[in-house]
C-alpha cells in the first residue's frame, strides 16, 4: 500500500466531540485478499466492469482477423509451391534466399542459403515482415487486447493474477523494433522491385501490365504506408530531436509521417489484407485457375 | 455486501426539497423532459451497492445535472467531487455504465431514454465515500518526476523558444489531471502492487512532457529523463494497450504522442547500440 | 472539551489558485513554514477557468507597449476608481511575474523570434495578454503547482520530508479566522490562526500561524448565473469581515458579456473574450453588428465607426480605430442586455457571437480549440460552421478585502493579508480581461512577501490560539445537524430548511434583484429577502454524517454568502449613479462626485468573530453590514500627468483638477 492522503489523519480513539455525526469505521475483515478492483480499499462493486456496450466486439473481431490470417500464411509459407507464375512472385517468398526456389527471371532469388535448406524459402525471409509486425506498436495493442486480454477491453478487469509487461524477458524484446523496421525497409525496397518486374510479360518483355500488376501496385502501396507510418521511423525521422526548429527538413518529414502514423492501424490491417491479397493472387495463377487479364 | 434502496420521484417522495427540482407535475410537463432510471453507488470503504433512483432529465442536461438534482430532491448528503462543470478542472472523474468519464461532460442525450443509467466511483483508487475516491495516489506520484531544470545562465525574460519546438509539450500540458487514464490503466487498475512501480500514463506523459521541453537542462544536471522513465518510473508496464487514449476527455493522443516516444527514446538509451555509439562519438568531438 | 488537533505553521495561505499559490511560493522562498489549504484537489482551483490570457507589457508584440499605457488602460476600464497605487504596481511588476513563470517551466505560445506572444483584448490598447491558446489559466495554475511540487522536492533531498516547509491541505475549508489580544497597546486584536474542516473525513483541525493570507476568490455562486464554481461562496470576503476587516466597492460585480445561454444546464459558463479579440462579432436577431451603436462618449475617439473600419484593425491596428466589439466587458455586456430586451435577442435570449464567417475553420479550432470543444460537446454547436448564442453571466467582483497597496495586508487586523478577487481596489469599477491573472501574480507575491515579512517579524511573540474560540467555532460548525446547545432555540423558531432550497433562493434574488441593471425598489426588497432567507439558513438541517457531506458544506457556506450578498446590495443600493459594473436604471450616468468615493463595508452587530450562534431576530432584520463612504486618495501627479485633460475632465471633479 502507498502512504494515505496527504492530511496527516487526526488519531482519535474514540469521538471526542460525541454529536453522532462523526464518520465511523469497522476494521477491514481479514482473510483472503482480493485483487484488481475488488481489492479491499475500493468501492464495493461484485461485478468486474459495468460496461453495457459491446466492448467484446472489438477484441473479438481483432483476434478473428488475426488469427485467419495465420491460418492462410502458415499454410502458404509451408506450403512451398505455386508461388510464381511470370512475371508475379508472391510477396511471401520475396527474396527467394535457398536454391530450392522456383526460376524467377530478373527476380528476387539469390541461393545466399545454398543446397542444404530443404523447407520453404518462405521461412526465411518471412521472419522480418513477421517480427516487424510482432513488434509493432499497433499489433502489440491488438494481441495483447485480442488473445491476452490484457486488457480485454478499456476498464474491463483482465484475467490474469500478475503483470508484468514489457518489463521482462520475453517482451522487453519488444524495444528492438526499430531494427526489424530497418529490415523491413529492405523488404519493402525488394516487394518494390519485385512490383517494377511486374510491369512486363509471361515472356519477360517490358512495358505491359496486367491486372497482377495492380494488385502489386496496390500491395506495395500499403506496405510502404504501413512501413512508413511506423511509430520508429516516426521517431528516426524526427521525433528524437529536442529543437525541430533547427533541423526544418526533418521537422517536415516528421510531420508527414507523424499524418500517416495517425492511421498506422487502419494501414496495419490494409496491407496485411492486400499482402494476403497479392499472395493469393499468385496462388490463382499458379494453380492455373485463373488467368491474368493483360491491360496491354 | 450490497444493499438495494429505492428511491422513488413520485408524488410525496420529494421531501424537503419539492420546490428545487421546478414545479413540474407531470401535465404540465415540457416533452423534453423525462422521468430516467440511474443507479448510483452509495458507500464508504466499509461496503456500499448500487442504489436506485427515479429522477427528472430535462434538455440539454449532463449527468452532473442529475447528481445535482439527486442531492437537492432525493440524497442530500451523496457525495461527489465537481468544481467548473465546463471539462476545464477534472474534478468529477466517475464511471458510467462501466466507462471512466467526466460527469460534467456527458450529456444525458448519449443514453437511450429507457436505458438504467449506472454510475460508481472510480475503481482503481480508494473510495472515500459514494463517488468520491482518495486520488493521493496521483499526487504521491506527481512528486516523484523531478521538475523542470531551469537553462543555467538565462535570466527571466531571456527564454527564446520556437512555436514549433513547444507544441508537443504543450499538446500533454492540455492535461487536467482528471486521472481518468489513471484510472482506466490496467496496469494498476487490475494489479493494485503495481501502483508502487508505475507512475501511470499521466506521469509518464509529464516525463515527456519535461524531455522534450527545448529548454529543461536536466540531462546538463546529470539527470537522464529518458533511462528514468524506464528504471524509476515503470515505462516498461506500460503495453499500449491506448486506454488512456481512449478516456481522455481532452483527446491528448497520450499513448501515440508521448509514451511510444518515450519509449523509443529509453530504447536510444537502452537498447540501441547505434545511437549509443554516435553519442558517444559526437560528445567526444564536441 | 473538543480535542481538535493543531499544527503550528509560520504562514497560512487560505485558497490555491494563482494568488494562493504564488503567496505560497513567495513565503516559502522566504525561508518560512507555510501551509495552503484549498477548498478542492490542489490544482484545480478556479484560476484554470481563465482562458483569454495574462496582461503583461511585455512589448513582444507591440514595442509601443509600456506599464504606463497598461496603468492608463487599467485606470480607463476601472473608469478611475482603481486605487491607483494598486495599479501602478500591476502594471510595472506584470512582465517580470510573467517570465519569471518561464523559469518554472510554462510553455507560452510563442512569436516567430521565439518570445511569448502577445494577444488583443478588450480595454487593452495592445496586443497584451500572454496565452496558451484558450487554456492559460491551466498553464498558470499547473505552472505554479508544479513550482510547489519542485519546492518540495528540495525540501524532502534536504530533510526527507516533502511537506517540511510548504504543505497542501486539499479538501478543506476554513470557517473562521482566529484571532488574540494585540500585546502591542492600542492596537486591534491580531490574528493567530484559521480554524478548518476537512472535506474528506469532516473532522475540525486548527492551522496556529501569526499571518494568514486570504486568496479565496470571488462571490459569484449567490447569483444565478454566473460562470463560477461552487467554490466562489465568498469565503475569503465574509472571513475577512468577521475577523474585524472592511470590503470596499463590493457593488462592483462583473458581468461577463459572453456567457453560455443554452443549453439551460450550462447557462454561464464562459466562452472566452479571445473569441471576439480574435476577430468574432456580435449580431442581433437581425444580423446588425449592434456594438456600433453603444460606443460610450468617454471612449467615442478609441473606437471604429464602420464595420470597415473594426475590420481592418486586425490587420493593422496603427491607422484603423478598434472595433466596438472590443470596449470594456461592462459596456458589451449592457449593449447586449439592451438589445436582448428590446426584442432582438436569439432564440434563446442571447445575442449571436459568430467567428465561423471570419475566420477559416482550421484557424478557429488551432486558436479556439477549447472554445471548439466546449461548444461541440455541451451545445451540439460547431462554432466554425455557426454563430454560437452568448449572454451576459456573473463572472468576477471588483470589490473585495481593504488592503494596503503595496503589502496587501488587510487594514485593521494585524496578521492578516489578502489578495487575488478576494481583495478590493485594484480594478476599481471594471476588471479589463486578463488583469485578473497579472493580478494573482503581482499581489500574491506582494501578500506572500509581506506576510512572511510579519511573521518573521513576530517569531518571537506567537499568538495563541484559546481553547473557547476552537468551542465556538466547532460549535458553529455543528449547527447544522441541528445538535448541542443551539438545538432547543432551533426547534422554537420554525421549521426545518433545506439548504439547497435557500441557496437556490438566494441565487435568484441576487440574479433577479441585484443583476446587471439595478433599481432602488428592487435592491430594497433584495435586502428584505436577504434578512428573511438569513433567518432560513439558520435553521437549515442536513442529513448524514460529517464524511464528505455537500449538503453540511453548503450550509456552512450559506453564512457567507448571505454576508456577501448584503455588502453587494447594501453598496448599490447607496451607489446613485452608473459606473463599471454597477448600472442603475435609476440613476443611468456616471457622476463626477461618485468617482472619490469608495463604499465600505464593515461588520454591524458587535457579534464578533467567535460565537456568532446567540443573535436575536430583530438584530437580523436591520441587516448585518454597516456600510460608510471614504474619500479615495488623491492619485499622484506623475500618474496623472500620463492622461490628457480633455479625458480627465470626464472622470474627475473641477475641484480635482484644479487642485493639483
Amino acid at each position: 500500500m502507498l502512504p494515505g492522503p496527504a492530511l496527516t489523519q487526526p488519531s482519535h480513539p474514540e469521538n471526542p466531540l460525541a454529536t453522532g455525526t462523526e464518520p465511523q469505521h469497522k476494521t477491514p475483515p481479514a482473510g483472503s485478499r482480493p485483487a484488481g478492483v475488488h481489492t479491499s480499499t475500493r468501492a464495493a462493486i461484485a461485478e468486474p466492469h459495468l460496461r453495457t456496450d459491446r466492448w467484446w466486439l472489438a477484441p473479438a473481431a481483432t483476434a478473428f482477423g488475426l488469427l485467419a490470417f495465420v491460418v492462410y500464411s502458415t499454410w502458404r509459407a509451408f506450403a512451398n509451391t505455386d508461388y510464381y507464375h511470370a512475371p508475379y512472385v508472391s510477396p511471401f517468398y520475396s527474396p527467394c534466399l535457398a536454391d530450392n526456389c522456383a526460376t524467377m527471371k530478373g527476380g528476387p532469388n539469390w541461393g545466399l542459403f545454398g543446397e542444404w535448406w530443404g523447407l520453404s524459402p518462405a521461412l526465411i525471409i518471412l521472419i522480418f515482415p513477421l517480427g516487424f509486425r510482432l513488434t509493432c506498436y499497433y499489433y502489440r495493442k491488438a494481441y495483447y487486447r485480442g488473445f491476452w486480454a490484457s486488457p480485454p477491453a478499456c476498464a474491463v478487469a483482465e484475467p490474469h493474477k500478475k503483470y508484468t509487461g514489457e518489463t521482462r524477458f520475453p517482451l522487453i524484446l519488444q524495444n528492438i523494433h526499430r531494427y526489424f523496421f530497418y529490415a523491413a525497409m529492405l523488404v519493402a525496397v525488394i516487394l518494390t522491385w519485385d512490383t517494377v518486374l511486374g510491369f512486363r510479360n509471361e515472356k519477360y518483355e517490358w512495358g505491359h501490365m496486367g491486372l497482377g500488376t495492380l494488385v502489386f501496385l496496390a500491395n506495395i502501396g500499403l506496405i510502404w504506408a504501413y512501413t512508413l507510418s511506423c511509430h520508429s521511423c516516426r521517431h528516426i525521422v524526427g521525433g528524437r530531436l529536442r529543437h525541430f526548429s533547427k533541423h526544418p527538413v526533418r521537422y517536415r518529414l516528421w510531420g508527414w509521417v507523424g499524418k500517416l502514423n495517425e492511421r498506422h492501424m487502419l494501414l496495419a490491417w490494409a496491407s496485411l489484407l492486400s499482402v494476403a491479397l497479392a499472395d493469393f493472387y499468385v496462388y490463382l495463377l499458379a494453380t492455373g485457375t485463373i488467368t491474368d487479364p493483360r491491360l496491354f | 455486501m450490497t444493499t438495494d434502496v429505492h428511491h422513488g420521484a413520485g408524488p410525496g417522495s420529494e421531501g424537503i426539497g419539492g420546490a428545487v427540482s421546478g414545479e413540474a407535475p407531470d401535465a404540465t410537463r415540457p416533452e423534453t423532459s423525462y422521468d430516467a432510471h440511474f443507479k448510483v453507488w452509495r458507500g464508504d470503504v466499509d461496503g456500499g451497492g448500487l442504489e436506485d433512483f427515479t429522477v427528472e432529465v430535462n434538455e440539454g442536461e449532463v449527468v452532473l445535472d442529475i447528481i445535482h438534482r439527486l442531492q437537492a430532491t432525493q440524497a442530500p448528503d451523496l457525495a461527489v467531487r465537481w468544481n467548473c462543470k465546463a471539462g476545464k478542472c477534472g474534478s468529477c472523474s466517475a464511471e458510467i455504465n462501466g466507462r471512466p468519464r467526466l460527469l460534467c461532460m456527458t450529456r444525458m442525450s448519449v443514453f437511450d431514454r429507457a436505458e438504467t443509467v449506472t454510475v460508481t466511483p472510480l475503481r482503481t483508487f480508494p473510495v472515500v465515500r459514494d463517488l468520491v475516491t482518495d486520488v493521493g495516489f496521483n499526487y504521491e506520484k506527481a512528486r516523484q518526476v523531478p521538475s523542470f531544470v531551469p537553462p543555467p545562465g538565462l535570466g527571466p525574460g531571456e527564454y527564446r523558444m520556437q512555436q514549433e519546438d513547444v507544441g508537443r509539450s504543450q499538446e500533454f500540458r492540455k492535461c487536467i489531471e482528471c486521472f481518468l487514464c489513471q484510472d482506466t490503466c490496467h496496469v494498476v487498475r487490475d494489479h493494485e502492487e503495481n501502483k508502487r512501480a508505475f507512475a501511470g500514463p499521466r506521469f509518464l506523459m509529464r516525463v515527456a512532457e519535461l524531455d522534450m521541453h527545448p529548454l529543461d537542462a536536466a540531462e546538463d544536471a546529470g539527470l537522464d529523463r529518458k533511462s528514468t522513465a524506464q528504471d524509476e518510473h515503470g515505462l516498461g508496464y506500460c503495453n499500449i494497450t491506448k486506454c488512456c487514449t481512449e478516456v481522455c476527455p481532452e483527446n491528448i493522443k497520450i499513448t501515440d504522442n508521448a509514451l511510444i516516444p518515450l519509449k523509443e527514446r529509453a530504447a536510444d538509451r537502452k537498447y540501441d547500440p547505434l545511437v549509443w555509439l554516435g553519442n558517444k562519438i559526437r560528445r567526444r568531438t564536441t | 472539551m473538543a480535542h481538535v488537533e493543531r499544527h503550528q505553521w509560520d504562514v497560512v495561505i487560505v485558497g490555491a489558485g494563482g494568488a494562493g499559490l504564488r503567496a505560497a511560493i513567495e513565503a516559502r522562498e522566504q525561508g518560512l513554514r507555510t501551509a495552503v489549504i484549498c477548498k478542492s484537489l490542489f490544482g484545480k482551483a478556479h484560476t484554470v477557468m481563465a482562458e483569454g490570457g495574462i496582461a503583461a507589457s511585455m512589448g513582444n508584440v507591440n514595442e509601443g507597449d509600456n506599464w504606463q499605457v497598461h496603468f492608463r488602460d487599467t485606470m480607463r476600464g476601472g473608469k478611475f476608481l482603481n486605487q491607483w497605487r494598486m495599479a501602478e504596481l500591476h502594471a510595472r511588476e506584470a512582465p517580470e511575474r510573467v517570465w519569471e513563470l518561464e523559469t518554472w517551466g510554462a510553455l507560452f505560445d510563442r512569436t516567430p523570434d521565439g518570445r511569448i506572444s502577445q494577444r488583443n483584448f478588450g480595454g487593452h490598447e495592445y496586443p497584451r495578454l500572454a496565452h496558451v491558446g484558450d487554456r492559460t489559466g491551466l498553464e498558470l495554475i499547473r505552472t505554479l503547482q508544479q513550482k510547489v511540487v519542485s519546492l518540495q522536492q528540495e525540501d524532502f533531498k534536504e530533510s526527507g520530508d516533502y511537506e517540511a516547509r510548504i504543505k497542501v491541505f486539499q479538501e478543506c475549508t476554513v470557517t473562521q479566522i482566529l484571532k488574540e489580544h494585540n500585546p502591542e497597546d492600542g492596537e486591534p486584536d491580531r490574528v493567530s490562526g484559521v480554524f478548518c474542516y476537512e472535506r474528506e473525513s469532516g473532522r475540525f483541525f486548527v492551522l496556529e500561524a501569526p499571518a494568514v493570507v486570504l486568496a479565496t476568490g470571488g462571490i459569484g455562486k449567490s447569483f444565478k448565473v454566473t460562470s463560477n464554481s461552487w467554490e466562489y461562496t465568498g469565503d475569503g470576503h465574509a472571513l475577512a469581515l468577521l475577523a474585524g476587516a472592511s470590503l470596499i466597492n463590493m457593488e462592483f460585480v462583473q458581468f461577463h458579456p459572453t456567457g453560455m445561454v443554452w443549453p439551460p444546464s450550462v447557462k454561464g459558463i464562459l466562452v472566452t473574450e479571445s473569441v471576439r479579440g480574435d476577430g468574432g462579432v456580435l449580431r442581433n436577431a437581425e444580423g446588425e453588428r449592434f456594438m456600433f451603436d453603444y460606443v460610450p462618449d468617454v471612449f467615442k475617439e478609441k473606437y471604429a465607426e464602420s464595420e470597415q473600419e473594426a475590420d481592418g484593425w486586425y490587420e493593422d491596428p496603427d491607422n484603423h480605430r478598434r472595433p466596438p466589439e472590443l470596449l470594456p466587458r461592462d459596456e458589451v455586456a449592457r449593449a447586449i442586455n439592451a438589445e436582448v430586451k428590446a426584442g432582438r435577442g436569439s432564440p434563446h435570449g442571447g445575442v449571436f457571437l459568430d467567428v465561423s464567417t471570419r475566420m477559416p475553420a482550421e484557424t478557429i479550432k488551432r486558436r479556439l480549440p477549447s472554445m471548439h470543444h466546449q461548444f461541440r460537446e455541451l451545445a451540439d454547436v460547431d462554432i466554425t460552421a455557426e454563430p454560437m448564442e452568448v449572454g451576459p453571466t456573473c463572472h468576477y467582483v471588483m470589490g473585495g478585502v481593504d488592503v494596503d497597496s503595496d503589502t496587501a495586508a488587510a487594514r485593521g487586523v494585524p496578521g492578516l493579508f489578502a489578495a487575488g478577487e478576494v481583495a478590493g481596489g485594484m480594478h476599481g469599477s471594471n476588471r479589463l480581461g486578463g488583469n485578473s491573472l497579472s493580478d494573482l501574480l503581482v499581489f500574491g507575491r506582494r501578500a506572500g512577501l509581506y506576510a512572511a515579512q510579519y511573521a518573521r517579524e513576530h517569531a518571537g511573540s506567537r499568538p495563541r490560539v484559546g481553547d473557547e474560540q476552537i468551542d465556538g467555532a466547532a460549535a458553529e460548525a455543528l449547527r447544522p445537524f441541528g445538535v448541542g446547545s443551539a438545538k432547543a432555540d432551533e426547534e422554537a423558531q420554525g421549521p426545518a430548511e433545506n439548504p439547497y432550497t435557500v441557496h437556490q433562493e438566494l441565487q435568484r434574488s441576487m440574479n433577479d434583484l441585484v443583476g446587471i441593471i439595478r433599481r432602488e425598489e428592487e435592491m430594497s426588497e433584495a435586502l428584505e429577502r436577504l434578512a428573511e432567507l438569513r433567518e432560513r439558513a439558520r435553521r437549515a438541517k442536513v442529513e448524514g454524517h460529517r464524511q464528505f457531506n455537500p449538503g453540511w458544506h453548503l450550509a456552512l457556506d450559506l453564512r457567507n454568502m448571505l454576508l456577501v450578498s448584503e455588502c453587494v446590495a447594501r453598496a448599490a443600493l447607496n451607489r446613485t449613479e452608473s459606473r463599471g459594473g454597477h448600472t442603475r436604471d435609476d440613476f443611468p450616468e456616471m457622476d463626477r462626485e461618485w468617482r472619490r468615493a469608495n463604499l465600505v463595508c464593515t461588520l454591524a452587530a458587535a457579534e464578533g468573530a467567535a460565537g456568532a450562534a446567540g443573535g436575536d431576530a430583530e438584530a437580523g432584520r436591520a441587516g448585518r453590514i454597516a456600510l460608510r463612504r471614504r474619500e479615495m486618495p488623491p492619485i499622484r501627479k506623475d500618474l496623472l500627468e500620463l492622461f490628457e485633460k480633455e479625458e480627465l475632465i470626464k472622470y474627475l471633479t473641477d475641484e480635482e483638477l484644479t487642485s493639483e
